[in-house]
């Protein structure tokens, strides 16, 4: 049986292509970058190609814009780190409640550091209020950080509309945009936004290296000072091997974006559709209109996701769950929580997030195989009887917790 | 993915007992709030004997809550009430050859709802006080609320001292950044850490037969070490000042070219061994800025 990996929002498949590429940096382009000498300077100018693709991918306007790092989190907290150095005298970040844990512990972190931090509260569809936003922008306020996509439901924040907010009141904007680099068509030349994340394993690079974008101009203090590799803005011997890997995937994104927002599309609403259609109680979280193509977060409601996992995983799929209990902490995951999704549904919540390179028979077959696991799964639950939940789940079933 | 035993997987994959119990005379519903967990423990208990014949359970959770539940109805089938009380959530785990320290409350889930599910069936009113927290230790499986109840019993005040009363933090040290916050909430400043007591035990680093010190006496030998060590700093245009005694920690003052320099440490180090020479104990001296920390 083939195995069918629809966990691309955790991390995706190093492309043949990238791979290929990356090979030669670890046997006879083993220079470093730095050095004077030939073997250095090969090295060097397949970074300064590498950049170039970065920069085309992310439409950035110059490639010195482009500092590569090791990963979304060093992106992360490098940008937020240094808009609180460079700034001293403004001592307040904004972000939203449903971030990655790359920002939020930096900001949990932070306030134990006398920072003062505002979490933008969304909608039951995932969705920021504009005008709360508004109403904090002021000039105590160092960075606001926002993420383009969200890793659980794919949910699209308005960053360019909302880095022209921060803009206008000059305070520094930054987009943790790791889930949606290679899925969403972007122009960084044609923003306001001043840093960018983005890891690439997420688009079939390989672990263990990131970039963050600093846009020309921007007060910046480096989070690593040593060499001056990266123009002295990160310092430490360039993983060349990951740098020319990633470039070589930023280009296939390019060249696969239209085939992401289509062809992907369609087969991620065809598994949402064939889902719903043959189990009830069950909906998809997130903005369905403004959202990630390839990402597809479902509610099973009265069921637990682990045990929505484990049984999947005996057939060969692979998915996530929204449930963090697979994740080491306990809590129903703080995305759907912020989204005042009921618990009942939320432990129960599954992402599967596509790739280019799902087929669509792998749709079909996770199709058939989701309604048998839910029911076995429902048939332990205390809110469900027979066929269906309880006549009144929340009342029937009302256990003492501690 | 949870590195689940063979056994906790078979428990999942093959519940034993699970679905609704009719006749159940003994039901009991409870829930981890910390997760979301919550189970139902049916149990037909003969009352001639209060042997229980039958147990059955619902589970709305993970894998691991799923298969404890299962264990639990497996333990308990057989047995008295009494009997049954008297298992345990480590019983549970044990049962399943062990859970993830992260997953030990779902075994603690299914001794409550037996816990409430006797008392159902004796029809007495029963009070759950067990509370949980978040898990901080993982190697011994040690929670917040645990840590900071003890650490407020009895009065701790070093990390040392917390491992040592509830093992948490006595493993791997991953954790001890969050003991550490503990500590300060909950005593309102951080203690310096002190000496492990199997390195300098201050009982046992006296010389023999040399009387203890009054609190009067020791204060006046830490001046006068003080005061000794002075000028050997004065000549390197330095200085140092005791600024306060704590216990075991004594913390001065540099001043002039000790101040900022970059053999201070080594300095303090110097005063440190002088001192705990001059006093037969083992002391730490520490910079004042450590005391403005604290």
């Amino acid at each position: 049986m083939q195995a069918i990996y629809m966990d691309n929002n955790a991390t995706t498949a190093c492309d043949p292509a990238v791979v290929a590429a990356m090979l030669p940096y670890f046997t006879e382009q083993f220079g470093n970058a730095s050095s004077i000498h030939s073997f250095g300077s090969r090295v060097g100018k397949a970074i300064k190609e590498a950049r170039g693709q970065v920069q085309s991918l992310l439409g950035a306007a110059h490639d010195s814009e482009i500092v590569f790092n090791s990963c979304g989190t060093e992106s992360d907290a490098t940008a937020i780190l240094s808009a609180l150095k460079a700034n001293p005298e403004r001592r307040t970040v904004i972000t939203t409640a449903v971030e990655h844990p790359a920002i939020l512990s930096l900001c949990q972190w932070l306030e134990k550091e006398d920072c003062v931090v505002h979490r933008l509260r969304v909608d039951r569809q995932g969705r920021l209020d504009l005008d709360e936003y508004a109403s904090l922008l002021n000039d105590r306020v160092a960075i606001v950080s926002a993420m383009w996509a969200n890793n659980e439901t794919g949910t699209l924040f308005p960053v360019e509309e909302m880095a022209e907010m921060a803009h206008a009141q000059g305070i520094l904007f930054h987009t943790d945009a790791v889930q949606a680099v290679g899925k969403v068509a972007i122009d960084l030349k044609k923003t306001k936004i001043d840093m960018l994340s983005l890891s690439g394993h997420k688009l079939h690079a390989p672990k263990g290296i990131g970039v963050l974008y600093v846009r020309r101009n921007t007060r910046f203090r480096p989070l690593l000072r040593g060499g001056h590799q990266e123009r002295g803005r990160r310092a430490g011997t360039e993983n060349s091997a990951s740098i020319v890997g990633l470039g070589v995937a930023c280009e296939l994104a390019q060249q696969y974006m239209t085939e992401e927002n289509t062809t992907v599309k369609r087969l991620r609403d065809r598994l949402e559709r064939g889902i719903l259609g043959n189990v009830r109680n069950a909906f998809v979280n997130g903005d369905q209109l403004y959202r990630l193509p390839n990402t597809a977060s479902i509610a099973f409601e009265y069921v637990e996701g682990e045990g929505i996992l484990l049984l999947l995983n005996q057939q060969g799929i692979a998915a996530s769950s929204g449930s963090a209990c697979t994740s080491g902490s306990l809590e129903p995951s703080h995305v759907l929580r912020a989204m005042a999704i009921p618990y009942t549904a939320a432990h129960g919540t599954i992402r599967f997030s596509l790739s280019r390179y799902n087929t669509a028979q792998e749709v079909e077959r996770v199709i058939a195989a989701v309604p048998p696991v839910i029911a076995k799964l429902r048939k332990l639950s205390p809110y469900w009887s027979g066929d269906a939940p309880l006549a009144r789940p929340a009342e029937a079933f009302q256990p003492q917790y501690a | 993915m949870w590195d689940y035993s063979e056994k906790v997987r078979e428990h999942f994959f093959n519940p034993r007992n699970s679905g609704p119990l009719d006749n159940a005379n003994g039901i009991g519903d409870f829930g981890s709030i910390k997760c979301g967990d919550a189970l139902r423990l049916m149990l037909r208990v003969n009352p001639e004997t209060e042997v229980i014949d039958d147990a059955r359970f619902q589970t709305f959770g993970c894998g691991s809550a799923i298969a404890s539940s299962s264990a639990l109805t497996e333990i308990i089938k057989g047995k008295t009430l009494n009997e049954a009380l008297r298992v345990s959530n480590q019983d549970i785990a044990d049962y399943l050859d062990g859970l993830p320290p992260e997953k030990m409350h779902c075994s603690v889930m299914g001794r409550e709802a037996l816990q409430a599910a006797v008392a159902n069936y004796r029809g007495e009113s029963w009070k759950d006080d067990h509370e949980e927290g978040e898990l901080v230790c993982k190697c011994f499986a040690i929670d917040t609320v645990m840590i900071e109840d003890t650490v407020r019993a009895n009065r701790l005040r070093t990390i040392e001292e917390v491992a040592n009363y509830t093992k948490a933090g006595g493993g791997c040290s991953a954790c001890h950044e969050q003991i550490e916050d503990i500590l300060l909430a909950v005593n309102g400043r951080l203690y310096a850490r002190e000496a492990k007591p199997t390195e300098a035990p201050a009982a046992t680093s006296r010389a023999p037969g040399k009387p203890k010190l009054t609190n009067y006496q020791r204060i006046r030998r830490i001046e006068e070490t003080v005061e000794a060590i002075r000028p050997l700093l004065q000549r390197d245009h330095g200085d140092v000042a005791l600024i306060e005694i704590d216990g075991r920690n004594i913390y001065v003052e540099l001043s002039g070219a000790c101040q900022g320099c970059a053999m201070q440490a080594a300095t303090l180090g110097g005063v440190q061994q002088k001192l705990s020479d001059a006093l037969g104990e083992l002391v730490q001296v520490l910079p004042v800025a450590a005391l403005l920390r604290a």
